[in-house]
């Protein structure tokens, strides 16, 4: 069953990046988007990462789009007028991309044969007491690094929204 | 049970090998950088790069799993916040951009050209 659902949730993750990249309205930009997120989530519970997977529905498909999509409504952004691209980008830029992909491709082919394959189940060590515990023992410093972060974008968001900016 | 019939479960209950869930990671990365250089609406090109992120943190955690470490796991938790920090200080600067030149197009958003 595991290839099954690795193989519905891949094909819904790939299309619904094409869907990404090519909607030109950028709400259906971001609905896609949301597809893509939820079916990552989907892969990572495949993968054990119980409380990552959480983490992802809950932060990006429910925090970070709603973010997005409230600013695409306030600024009321309409689809994206098409322009002339320079011939340079029409004529090289897929071929350019496929090369890029069939680079990683290359790097990774073969190298990965002996490795046990994935099966649900097989690893539950993502469990959210094992990575807290990781989290507040091994990490503790980098953890603490991240709140300042946080602070930073808080008073940086803040101050670039001022009225009189 | 016959012989051809077994053999397709057992294919099905194989499991999957580490390298698709890497390449998916790849493709959905390429994609992200094509978003990123096709498009001209900025907050489109803040979305692919969401997308690009997204396909890390795949990979991250298929290497997780792959070397039974919750390491990957703690990487993909840090790149999930740098990305709502970026999210945040990124779309006030769209909205102040937008607030200033009333437009969306990353064409016309030239002023530190040349």
């Amino acid at each position: 069953m595991d290839i099954f659902f690795f193989l519905l949730f891949a094909t819904v993750a790939v299309l619904c990046g094409i869907s990404v990249v090519l909607q030109r309205h950028p709400i259906a930009s971001a609905l896609s988007l949301v597809g893509v997120m939820g079916s990552i989530a989907v892969l990572y519970l495949m993968l054990g990462a119980e409380f990552i997977a959480m983490a992802q529905m809950i932060v990006y498909a429910g925090a970070i789009m709603v973010l997005f999509i409230f600013v695409i409504m306030l600024l009321n952004a309409g689809a994206e007028t098409r322009r002339g691209r320079s011939w340079m980008a029409q004529l090289l830029g897929v071929p350019v991309l496929i090369a890029f992909f069939a680079i990683i491709g290359y790097a990774l082919q073969g190298r990965f044969a002996g490795v046990e394959k994935v099966k649900f189940g097989n690893f539950t060590g993502g469990t959210a007491e094992a990575v807290g515990m990781a989290l507040f023992t091994d990490y503790l410093l980098p953890f603490e690094v991240t709140s300042v972060l946080i602070l930073v974008a808080i008073i940086g968001a803040i101050v670039l929204a001022r009225k009189e900016l | 049970m016959p012989e051809g019939l077994q053999s397709a479960a057992t294919t099905l209950n194989a499991g999957v090998p580490i390298s698709w869930y890497l390449i998916l990671s790849a493709i959905l990365f390429t994609l992200g950088v094509a978003g990123f250089l096709f498009r001209r609406n900025i907050i489109t090109v803040f979305m692919c790069i969401e997308l690009m992120l997204n396909a890390v943190n795949l990979s991250f955690v298929a290497f997780a799993n792959m070397h039974k470490q919750v390491g990957g796991h703690i990487f993909t938790f840090f790149v999930m916040v740098v990305a709502a920090a970026e999210a945040a200080v990124g779309l006030a600067i769209i909205l102040t951009v937008f607030k200033n030149r009333d437009t969306l197009n990353i064409d016309e958003i030239n002023t530190l050209k040349n």
